[in-house]
C-alpha cells in the first residue's frame, strides 16, 4: 500500500482506503475557489451598486460572508466539495470517514486564518508537511481530512478473444499485477509486451500448441479480461 | 464459490443499494422525495460491507473490490452522517447552551477577561496621567480622526444619518467587528499565542483612546456611544478570545489525551462560544449601527440603556441554562 493511503475501519467491520489529498491538489482546489470568489463578489458588487449606500451595507456583508462560509456552505450542502475541490475531484471528509458537518467545516476554515499565517499560508503548509494526513492547522482542529475522491474509470481492454481464466488462484497482488500490464500494454509495442510477458510463459503458456508463435501477452491480456470482469 | 457465480448472486442486491444511496444523496438536497423507499438501507448496507469483505478474503478481482469498495464508502457517508439541525437548534443554543457554555469554560473565559481589561484599565489610567501615551499607542492620524468623530460641538452641525448609511455602517461591523473575532479565535491555535496577541492590543487601544477621550472632554459624546453596543461586541470579542485560548492551551497541555485528540476535542467545545460570540456582535453591530449612533435621544438615556443592555449580559450568562432546580416534595420521600 502506499503511504498516502489511509484506512478507516467502519463499524460493520470492513476497511475503507482512502487516498489523502496532498499539497498540490489541494492548493490548485484553493487558487480555483480564490477566483470563484473573486468572481461572486465582482458580480454582487455590479448588480448591487445600483442600490448606493444601503448596497454598500449590502455588499459589506456579502463580502463578510462569502469571505468566512464560501468553504463552509458548499462544503456541508455539497459533499465535502466546494468548486475549487470538485474540479481538483477531492473531498473533505471526517476523520472517521463520515460527511463534514457543521461544526468541523465551520472549525476548519475558520482556522484558515491560522494557517496564512505569518504570510502565504507559512503555517498551513509547514503544518502539511509534517503531518502524514497532510493536514492543516485547521484539519487538526477540527478532525478533518481531505482525500481524492474514488474514480471508477477502467481503461477499456480492447480485443476480440475471451477471457480465460486462472488455472489456479490468485493473489490480488497478482491480479492487479496482470490487470495493470493488459491496461498498458497497449501503449507499447508488440515485441516489447511479449518481451515483458515471456517471464510468465512458463507459467501461462504450459500447453502451447504453437511454440514458434509468441503470444504470451496475449494469453495474459485474456488473463486479465477475465479477471476485469469477462465482459 | 467463484467470483462470477458471487457476482450473479448479488450483483442485483447491489444494484438495489446504490440507487438507495442515489436517493439518500438526493433527499440531502431535497427533503421531500421518497424516504419510505429506505427502509431496508442499513441491512443492504451491512450485507454490502459484508460482500465486500468476502470478496477481498477470496481475492476475487480488484475491479468488483473496487466497486464494492466504493459503493460501501458513500453507503457509510450516507449512514453515518451527523443531523444538520443547527438552525432547528439555534434557539435552544441561545436560551440555553450558550451561557452553560461559557460558564464551563470559566477558567478560560476569567482568563480571556483578564487578558483584555487588565490593559485596557492600565492604559486608561496610564493615559489620564501621561495624556502623550495616546500618541505612541495611536497612530496621530487616527487620533485626529477619533476626535472630530467625537467632537460635542459637531453634533450641533451635524444632521441625523440617514438609514440608509446606518444599514451601511451596520454592513461595516459585521465584517470588521466578526472578523476580528474570527482572528481572535483562530490565532489561539499557534500556543495561544494569537488570541493573547489581539485581546491585549485591543485592550490597549481601547484604554488609550478612552483615556485619550476623557483627557480632552469629549466624554459624553463617546461613552455614550460605546457603552451601548459595547455590552454586546467587548463580551464577544472576549468570548471568541476564550476559544482560542482553548485550542492553544489543549496543544500546550493535552492530559491524559494525545495533542491531536485533545485538539479536536477542544475545537468541538470551542466552536459552541463561537457561535455565541457570533450571536453577541450581530446584536452588537445592530445596537452600533442603529442604537448608538442616533442623535435623537439624550446622553443621559444612552447611559441608562447601555447599563440595562450590561446588566441583561451578566444575568443572561448567570442565569440561564441552569439546570431545573427539582422541587422537593415530601411525598416522594415517604415512597
Amino acid at each position: 500500500m502506499l503511504d498516502t493511503t489511509r484506512e478507516i475501519e467502519v463499524p460493520e467491520g470492513v476497511e475503507l482506503s482512502l487516498a489523502v489529498a496532498g499539497l498540490v491538489s489541494r492548493s490548485l482546489a484553493f487558487m480555483i475557489d480564490l477566483m470563484v470568489r473573486w468572481a461572486v463578489l465582482a458580480a454582487v458588487a455590479s448588480i448591487i451598486g445600483y442600490l448606493g449606500t444601503f448596497g454598500g451595507g449590502l455588499f459589506l456583508i456579502t463580502v463578510f460572508v462569502v469571505e468566512w462560509f464560501y468553504p463552509v456552505l458548499f462544503e456541508v450542502f455539497n459533499h465535502g466539495q466546494t468548486i475549487g475541490k470538485k474540479s481538483m475531484g477531492i473531498m473533505v471528509i471526517n476523520d472517521d470517514g463520515t460527511p463534514i458537518d457543521w461544526s468541523s467545516s465551520i472549525v476548519r476554515n475558520l482556522l484558515r486564518f491560522a494557517d496564512f499565517l505569518p504570510a502565504f499560508f507559512g503555517f498551513g503548509v509547514l503544518s502539511m508537511l509534517i503531518n502524514k494526513d497532510f493536514k492543516r492547522l485547521g484539519d487538526l482542529a477540527a478532525g478533518t481530512l481531505v482525500v481524492h475522491k474514488r474514480k471508477l474509470n477502467q481503461p477499456e481492454l480492447k480485443f476480440e478473444e475471451e477471457g480465460i481464466a486462472p488455472k489456479i488462484p490468485l493473489t490480488l497482488a497478482e491480479q492487479s499485477a496482470i490487470i495493470s500490464f493488459a491496461e498498458r500494454s497497449s501503449l507499447m509495442s508488440e515485441s516489447r509486451a511479449n518481451e515483458l510477458a515471456s517471464y510468465l510463459r512458463p507459467w501461462v503458456d504450459q500447453d502451447q500448441t504453437k511454440p514458434n508463435v509468441d503470444n504470451t501477452a496475449l494469453s495474459i491480456k485474456r488473463l486479465a479480461k477475465w479477471l476485469r470482469g469477462h465482459q | 464459490m467463484r467470483q462470477e457465480e458471487f457476482e450473479e448472486r448479488y450483483s442485483e442486491q447491489w444494484k438495489n443499494f446504490e440507487t438507495q444511496i442515489n436517493l439518500v444523496e438526493a433527499i440531502k438536497l431535497n427533503k421531500s422525495k421518497g424516504e419510505n423507499k429506505l427502509t431496508d438501507f442499513a441491512d443492504n448496507y451491512r450485507h454490502l460491507c459484508y460482500c465486500l469483505a468476502l470478496a477481498r478474503e477470496r481475492h476475487y478481482s480488484p475491479l468488483l473490490i473496487n466497486r464494492l469498495e466504493a459503493l460501501a464508502f458513500r453507503g457509510h457517508q450516507s449512514f453515518y452522517q451527523k443531523r444538520l439541525g443547527i438552525f432547528q437548534n439555534i434557539f435552544h443554543f441561545i436560551l440555553h447552551g450558550f451561557p452553560r457554555a461559557v460558564r464551563e469554560q470559566a477558567r478560560f473565559f476569567w482568563t480571556a477577561t483578564g487578558l483584555f481589561y487588565l490593559p485596557l484599565i492600565v492604559v486608561f489610567l496610564l493615559t489620564l496621567v501621561f495624556p502623550d501615551l495616546i500618541y505612541m499607542i495611536v497612530d496621530p492620524q487616527m487620533v485626529s480622526t477619533m476626535e472630530s468623530m467625537y467632537d460635542p460641538a459637531a453634533e450641533r452641525f451635524g444632521t441625523e444619518r440617514s438609514s440608509d448609511s446606518d444599514f451601511y455602517m451596520f454592513g461595516h461591523y459585521i465584517k470588521n467587528n466578526i472578523g476580528i473575532a474570527f482572528q481572535t479565535f483562530a490565532g489561539g491555535i499557534l500556543l495561544t499565542l494569537g488570541s493573547q496577541f489581539f485581546l491585549l492590543f485591543n485592550g490597549f487601544l481601547f484604554g488609550a483612546i478612552a483615556g485619550h477621550i476623557h483627557n480632552i472632554g469629549y466624554n459624553e459624546t463617546f461613552f455614550s456611544f460605546v457603552i451601548g453596543h459595547g455590552a454586546f461586541e467587548l463580551t464577544g470579542i472576549v468570548i471568541s478570545g476564550a476559544a482560542g485560548l482553548m485550542l492553544g492551551w489543549a496543544v500546550l497541555s493535552p492530559g491524559v489525551y494525545t495533542r491531536k485528540q485533545a485538539l479536536v476535542n477542544a475545537g468541538r467545545a470551542a466552536i459552541q462560544l463561537v457561535y455565541g460570540a457570533i450571536f453577541l456582535l450581530l446584536i452588537a453591530a445592530f445596537v452600533e449601527a442603529f442604537w448608538s449612533s442616533t442623535r435623537m435621544v439624550s446622553a443621559e438615556t444612552k447611559y441608562w440603556v447601555g447599563s440595562a443592555f450590561w446588566l441583561i449580559v451578566v444575568c443572561y450568562f448567570t442565569f440561564l441554562g441552569r439546570p431545573r432546580s427539582v422541587k422537593k416534595s415530601g411525598s416522594k420521600y415517604g415512597s
